[in-house]
């Protein structure tokens, strides 16, 4: 399938430009497939070794192995009807070598002896024929070997055995809940991920994981016959690393946000959806903004893709470096800005932090995609770029004498290469409510839920815009506000960071699109964060007549 | 499996639709083999290959659909694909939008494969490295680049009769050249269906002067200027009015398309007269598979003709809906030019901008088509006819549809590869009076 006939199939809109190649290549296949076992691992490992070994044999002084099953599902609805159901299967096997000090790569979905030895044999050809244009060899950070060992999403209820009728239940009451409440028209999708991966390599290890993470979402139209406008109010769900459990939500996992309830854990679809057809309504009838200087407070579900781009990014080692510089682009913080140990990137409230460990996150998992298991490390810490993100190939750039255990590849075709963890930003540590925040705001704008979103290819310059805005007069949430788009510099924008809500508040956005490479690759990715103050930021109006 | 020739495939999806007992059957197949290298830091970093192959069945009892697909090809294996598509479409609920499987189509032999495309082996590519690197170092810079190549088939048949193959070939060659300092930046992105046509010393080249060029950029002041896009830099606009012209979309009111009451602006002139827009899978510059995926066969459609909306594409489902043709989204997008070169433009230009690319398109507000991104890799400042000085990236904020409006000349289209979605098209250079930039950015 086509990205582009994905996003129209499944009325995805104009946000999700990338897919998991798994899904690309990815074969549909009867729901009760998910559930079966598919190979057991003392027989991935048998495939394992017939990697390792063949590719030992002609030569490679390194090898791991990728052996994974990807499953995905969607259910796709609108209005009051199921536009699609897609099961998908990926099953295959990448082999990664080091011969005459070069990367090489092969993968296939054949997974037979001969096979799985003729793509090993190809993946050490391939780095041969490289070497000769090698300026230096790939030199790896050691690492220990596990033995056999495993680790599991800790998910309360596979959403892969969730009935179907179940699923498309609860998406039609949502959907009928928006419809009821005066919508035009009503998409809903419900996106289902497990990643069922094997690792093996010279090293000694042999991991076998099971990664589950789930998105719902929903886009609510609006339309105004008369004047032909529209407008569109998305879901305030995010995606996470759970299972089913969690379209459950407890009222712990309810937050009363200064203009709505907002969510933390757990996502309540059918109250978000009854809620976005309020304010769908008052978004068509809202004020277009004035653009000038604002004072903005910025909720968790619109500034964890501001901290994805102006952070995230620009801390990846091989941007700096330059690996990315014919695509995603390279980065601002270069090495010079690190090695001086005084480089202010934001203000002293801010503390940046990487981890592949959060639960419920999208990056967690026990070991990375070249066997290294998940830490946690600072990036930013009082306001100062303290440190990157690093890869076994890259750990001794940076003086590490360890990979940060942050690679990744979406599928088992495709190389596994440096890929952002959680970047979070750490909660305020003084006692601190998103009220609080507000009260002592003269001319501002609050901010909820993600929409446009555009930076440069080194992170300073970006432009953001969201889903619903609110205007703050002298310390009180007013009016609703429209046309709003946020453009800032990146080391300006976290210096005018003034305030952030304590960890009470703090909440885990993310996208499951990240896209990087060359062939290009998705990740998915969280970012916690709480409510947080910037001052006078530039706000313009983005309404236009064609 | 290796790939399948038109009779081999034929034969095979034959046998699979014999073991059909659903009211309809159809059978998708495709495989492809292919391989990529990437450089950076001027040396080599990752190359990998990759081959797979893929049966899908659909089978349809009354408005219930079922899909299983399998990439194992013996008897037994095929004949449990079949099997299990119609367990699935038994307990499927029923689909109101379903459209009955299409009868036989005719097709044009589309020109979408070449062999000396298909041969592209490690060596190749690797060699290719080799001669862009040389040209990096040989001036001074720092190359990044990337090549991928691949070839493959796709078929299909179903129980109405219909059979359609097509077998096809494509390479990818794209490159950014960086000052040492990293104060100059450039790039250049081709592709194409045959690899004779790929000149990677050129490319390189052309990537290395953007670079030079553009090392010692001043800062202009953002605003409204005349700019001259090359065609990497128009695509990644133009697709995204391309990528919205759904004639559901626009029936239901929420496109750029709409105008209220359910009608819309089709059959209604929305940009300047010299915009002709088309899709021709014959093209012998950009060409196409001559059918799409459910079957239905790619002709030549005009899209846009001298600035008046003439075609929006359908679904089978909106089409019998609405009683037209449903014409189906094209694979390449040809825009009208004229004879003129860029240094053409650029000697008729007295004040403006001339842009290489641009980059990190995003959708701002779906109605009027306002997109947001950023210059990059090499932006200069134009005055009487010649470029004076390299300047700073800067940020937009612009529809297409206020773009082609405010259009001022066009150049000789020349293809090229979207740096956003991956799409070719054959595109002008243009000339574009009032484009707004709306702030600066540091990058290079």
């Amino acid at each position: 399938m086509k990205r582009k006939e994905f996003i129209r199939n499944t009325s995805l809109g104009m946000g999700a430009l990338f897919l998991p190649k798994s899904m690309l290549y990815a074969r549909h296949v009867d729901p009760s497939v998910f559930l079966e076992n598919k190979i057991d691992v003392a027989q991935k490992k048998r495939m394992a070794d017939v990697a390792l070994n063949a590719a030992r044999s002609k030569g490679a002084t390194y090898t791991d192995v990728r052996i994974g099953r990807y499953l995905n599902q969607f259910v796709v609805t609108r209005e009051d009807r199921v536009e699609n159901i897609v099961n998908t299967e990926s099953f295959g096997i990448g082999i990664r070598v080091i011969a005459n000090g070069s990367w090489g790569f092969a993968a296939t979905d054949n997974l037979d002896t001969d096979s799985i030895a003729k793509t090993a044999a190809l993946a050490v050809s391939i780095a041969k024929e490289n070497a000769r244009l090698l300026t230096e060899p790939v030199q790896l950070a050691p690492q220990k070997g596990y033995g056999e060992v495993s680790w599991k999403t800790p998910i309360e209820k596979n959403a892969f055995e969730v009935p179907m009728k179940e699923k498309v239940d609860l998406l039609m009451s949502v959907n009928d809940a928006a419809m009821k409440g005066g919508a035009n028209y009503m998409n809903s999708l419900l996106f289902l991920v497990n990643e069922q991966k094997y690792f093996a390599s010279t090293d000694g290890s042999y991991i076998d994981q099971d990664v589950h993470r789930i998105w719902p979402t929903f886009t609510i139209t609006k339309i105004d016959a008369a004047t032909g406008k529209f407008e569109t109010r998305d879901a305030l769900s995010s995606p996470m690393g759970m299972g089913f459990e969690y379209m459950n939500a407890r009222p712990e996992d309810r937050i009363k946000g200064l203009a709505g309830t907002l969510y933390k854990n757990r996502y309540d679809m059918l109250e978000d959806a009854r809620m976005g057809a309020q304010e769908i309504g008052l978004k068509m009838g809202a004020k277009s903004v004035e653009p000038g200087k604002y004072d903005l407070v910025i909720d968790p579900t619109n500034l964890f893709l501001t901290i994805h781009e102006s952070t995230g990014h620009p801390t990846e080692l091989d941007r700096v470096l330059g690996y990315e510089a014919n695509y995603a682009g390279t980065s601002f913080l270069t090495l010079d800005k690190w090695k001086s140990g005084k480089f202010n990137y934001g203000s002293n409230l801010v503390n940046i932090v990487a981890d592949k460990t959060q639960p419920y996150s999208l990056g967690a998992v026990g070991y990375d995609d070249e066997g290294v298991g998940t830490q946690e490390w600072d990036i930013i810490k009082d306001g100062t770029l303290v440190n990157y993100q690093a890869i076994r190939d890259q750990a001794h750039i940076i003086g590490l004498d360890h990979s940060q255990g942050c690679c990744f590849a979406d599928s088992w075709s495709d190389i596994q290469f440096q890929r952002m963890p959680n970047i979070s930003l750490r909660p305020g540590k003084v006692p601190m409510t998103p009220a609080d925040i507000v009260k002592n705001v003269e001319k501002g704008i609050y901010i909820v839920g993600a929409s446009s979103y555009s930076i440069d290819q080194q992170r300073y310059n970006f432009q953001f815009s969201g889903q619903l805005f609110y205007e703050i007069k002298n310390g009180k949430i007013g009016q609703m506000l429209k046309d709003v788009a946020y453009q800032s510099n990146t080391q300006e924008f976290w210096n005018a960071c003034s305030a952030i809500a304590d960890k009470s508040d703090y909440r885990l956005g993310g996208s499951f699109f990240d896209g990087k490479g060359q062939p290009g690759q998705i990740s998915a990715v969280s970012h916690g964060a709480s409510t947080t103050r910037f001052n006078g930021i530039n706000v313009i109006n983005t309404a236009r007549k064609i | 499996m290796a790939i399948l020739n038109k009779e081999q495939a034929q034969q095979l999806l034959k046998k699979v639709l014999s073991y059909s007992k659903a009211d309809e059957c159809e059978i998708n197949i495709s495989g492809s083999e292919g391989g990529n290298i990437r450089y950076a830091r001027n040396a080599v970093s990752t190359s990998g290959g990759v081959s797979q192959n893929s049966l899908v069945v659909s089978s349809a009892f009354g408005k219930k659909l079922g899909v299983a697909t399998i990439n194992e090809f013996d008897d037994a294996s095929l004949e449990k694909v079949v099997r299990r598509s119609e367990e699935l479409a038994q307990l499927a609920p029923e689909n109101p939008e379903y459209v009955s499987f299409l009868g036989p189509q005719v097709y044009k032999e589309s020109a979408t494969y070449v062999p000396a495309t298909g041969a592209i082996d490690p060596k190749f590519r690797a060699d290719a490295v080799a001669t862009s690197l040389k040209i990096a170092k040989d001036n001074k810079l720092v190359a990044a680049g990337f090549m991928q190549n691949s070839s493959g088939y796709s078929a299909m048949m179903n129980s109405h009769g219909l059979f359609a193959y097509n077998k096809s070939s494509n390479v990818d060659f794209n490159v950014t050249l960086r000052t040492e300092d990293g104060k100059g930046s450039g790039y250049a992105s081709k592709g194409f269906n045959d690899v004779n046509k790929l000149d990677v010393a050129s490319a390189t080249k052309f990537a290395a002067g953007k670079a030079t060029g553009s090392a010692t950029a001043k800062a202009l002041e953002p605003g409204k200027y005349t700019v001259i896009l090359e065609p990497a830099a128009s695509i990644v606009l133009l697709e995204n009015m391309f990528f919205a012209m759904d004639a559901r979309q626009a029936d239901e009111g929420r496109s750029f398309l709409s105008k209220g009451d359910g009608k819309t602006k089709l059959g209604e002139k929305l940009v300047d007269d010299k915009v002709t827009i088309y899709s021709d899978p014959q093209h012998p510059e950009i060409p196409t598979s001559t059918w799409n995926g459910d079957g239905r066969p790619q002709e030549k459609i005009n899209w846009i003709n001298k600035g008046v909306i003439e075609n929006l594409y359908y679904s089978r489902y909106w089409a019998e809906k609405k009683k037209v043709k449903a014409v189906p989204s094209p694979d390449g997008i040809i825009m009208e030019g004229t004879n003129a070169s860029l240094e053409d433009l650029i000697k008729g230009t007295e004040k403006g901008i001339l842009v290489t690319r641009l980059w990190y398109i995003r959708s701002v507000d779906p109605q009027t088509l306002l997109l947001t991104g950023l210059t990059r890799d090499g932006t200069f400042y134009i005055e009487n006819g010649q470029i004076k000085f390299p300047v700073k990236n800067f940020r937009f904020n612009e529809s297409p549809i206020i773009m082609l409006n405010n259009l001022d000349a066009l150049g000789k289209p020349e293809r090229c590869v979207s740096g956003e979605s991956g799409i070719s098209a054959l595109i002008p250079p243009m000339r574009i009076r009032d484009f707004t930039f709306s702030s600066l950015s540091d990058a290079v």
